[in-house]
């Protein structure tokens, strides 16, 4: 059959679809199936909310972080201060760092934006916090007055120091000149500990705060918070996008998208996230579209699973 | 501006308000209204008998767990993000919250699916379609940013692991999911009349054109034809 005859036949069929129904009728009461749905579904949506409830794993703070694991916290303190943090390198729109955009040939959908949400990783998550104590520790001058080569210096011996120690345990760090690092680390760390550093770093001199950019990234700069959700399977190559927390069914309708980050090229592709944002809006976009779009609007006519859903129609024909 | 009879002194009484003379925008779009979407489509009391299978209540489920979710949604709403931490109550409504969510995607996924296998976008339907699966992709977003203001560890992790894809994307500095403010704003105001809206003209559509009738149906199907088998429609009368 040609093209021609194929959509004339296919305009012909759809012509009993395009006119109001002309057949027979059944009685249908659309109050009635409201009111029928809202009880069943009441019940099925209150019987599995009090059998199954809902998780609450409570927030994980800096304070526990710091009290639980206080070498990550003291590492990830140093890699904040030294700039080699996640955050640090991570581009628009936190910092300006070059090359750390996910680009696509010459789509960099990243640098759109530009630093809107400024975050000098060293100022932001370390020094401010410690100028805003009674008594800031005295070797915070002399970070101030460094030069970058030498604070650089500082951190990179300090973070190697602490890798080689023993439990990464800052007390078992050797001997060497590591400048005000340790101290500075070490305040931060008991400031934490304190509880202090929450407010400070989401409320920065201010009185209300709905923003917690800066205390999240700071967690997520350490291990500490992703061996949590690890343990929670929540991480992304464990479909960690559509988990919960427990055994509780999360966001399940994100399965495509969490899927594609568990296969190449995309599992270990630099630029995986805009890959699979960029997969998911052309899969969108097409199954949005089926009505004109020829071969995938045609596949119910080729496999007849409409045979089934009116099977009583097809019967008596 | 004229000055007429008044319409009511010189109508028809056989005419229909469809039928009706309309002379201002008002009138005009009225007399579109009705026509498009008289009363007895948009509240009927009878549909094609082709429409019996179970396949066809997926729908209405979904309309119905919404229902659900945006009652329990306002409870949380006026009791703020962190009630359901420290009351039990609160707890429970937002247990229902989650629970009618899940149900509501359950019953959409089917409903959407079966829509597919039915390509019940013939007949000029197309537009339902398109704000059906509006409607899907807009309740992804919504879903997503209630995720985000459960104010626990889960919502903290994907707080985390979702900014990726959304910075990625070029939109993480204005919809920044860490902005708790920004995203309970998002999910309490702008992402629900958005699924409302939708999911209403969505309704109205379906409504407007009726059920798709069966694929492959023709003009010598029995339940077309005059004084069928048990033939209680227009087709008989």
């Amino acid at each position: 059959m040609s093209t021609t005859n194929l959509r004339a036949s296919r305009a012909d069929k759809d012509g009993l679809a395009r006119r109001p129904w002309r057949g027979t009728v059944r009685e249908y009461d659309l109050f009635k199936e409201l009111t029928v749905a809202l009880v069943v579904m009441g019940i099925i949506t209150l019987g599995l909310s009090a059998v199954f409830g809902s998780p609450d794993e409570p927030s994980v703070t800096l304070k526990s972080w710091a009290i639980a694991a206080p070498a990550d916290f003291v590492a990830t303190a140093t890699a904040e201060l030294g700039g080699t943090s996640e955050t640090a390198g991570y581009g628009p729109p936190y910092n300006k760092t070059a090359d750390a955009t996910q680009t696509l040939g010459p789509l960099d959908l990243q640098s759109f934006s530009g630093v809107q949400l400024p975050i000098d990783t060293a100022n932001d998550l370390v020094i401010d916090p410690l100028t805003t104590l009674n008594s800031p520790p005295p070797e915070l001058a002399d970070w101030v007055t460094a030069s970058d080569a030498q604070r650089t210096t500082w951190t990179t011996a300090y973070s190697d120091a602490l890798t080689k120690a023993t439990d990464n345990d800052p007390a078992n760090v050797a001997a060497g000149d590591y400048g005000p690092v340790p101290v500075l680390t070490d305040s931060l760390l008991t400031t934490a500990k304190q509880g202090a550093l929450d407010g400070v770093l989401t409320a920065k001199d201010k009185f209300y705060n709905f923003d917690y950019t800066r205390g999240t990234l700071f967690l997520g700069d350490g291990a500490y918070f992703g061996d949590l959700a690890t343990a929670q399977h929540l991480t992304g190559d464990q479909w960690g996008m559509m988990n919960e927390t427990g055994n509780t069914p999360g966001q399940s309708w994100l399965w495509l998208f969490s899927f594609w980050y568990q296969v190449e090229p995309f599992a270990s592709a630099p630029n995986a996230d805009l890959l699979v944002v960029l997969m998911m809006l052309v899969l969108s976009v097409l199954l949005t579209l089926v009505p004109f779009i020829p071969g995938l609007r045609d596949i119910p006519r080729w496999i007849p699973v409409h045979r089934l859903i009116w099977r009583d129609y097809y019967r008596r024909r | 501006m004229s000055l007429r009879e008044h319409p009511g002194t010189n109508t028809d009484p056989g005419a229909t308000p469809e039928d009706a003379d309309y002379h201002t925008w008002t009138g005009k779009a009225r007399g579109w209204l009705l026509r498009r979407l008289p009363a007895d489509k948009l509240l009927p009391e009878d549909q094609p008998s082709y429409v019996a299978s179970w396949i066809y209540v997926f729908g209405m489920g979904a309309i119905v767990s919404l229902v659900f979710i945006l009652a329990s949604g306002v409870i949380l709403g006026l009791n703020g993000p962190a009630w359901y931490h420290v009351s039990d109550l609160g707890h429970f409504v937002n247990s229902v919250h989650l629970w009618s969510v899940e149900l509501f995607f359950m019953t959409m996924v089917v409903h959407l699916w079966g829509k597919y296998w039915m390509a019940a976008w013939r007949g000029g339907r197309a537009l339902t379609w398109i704000t059906g699966m509006g409607a899907f992709l807009v309740s992804i977003v919504t879903a997503f940013t209630g995720y985000l203001l459960q104010t626990n560890f889960d919502s903290q992790w994907i707080a985390f692991e979702g900014k990726d894809a959304l910075n990625a994307a070029g939109i993480g500095a204005w919809f920044n999911v860490a902005n708790l403010g920004q995203i309970f704003m998002f999910h309490i105001i702008l992402l629900p009349l958005a699924v409302g809206a939708v999911v209403a003209l969505h309704v109205v559509l379906v409504r407007m054109h009726g059920v798709v009738p069966p694929l492959e149906a023709a003009e010598t199907d029995a339940q077309l034809q005059r004084g069928a088998q048990g033939d209680t429609g227009e087709a008989g009368r």
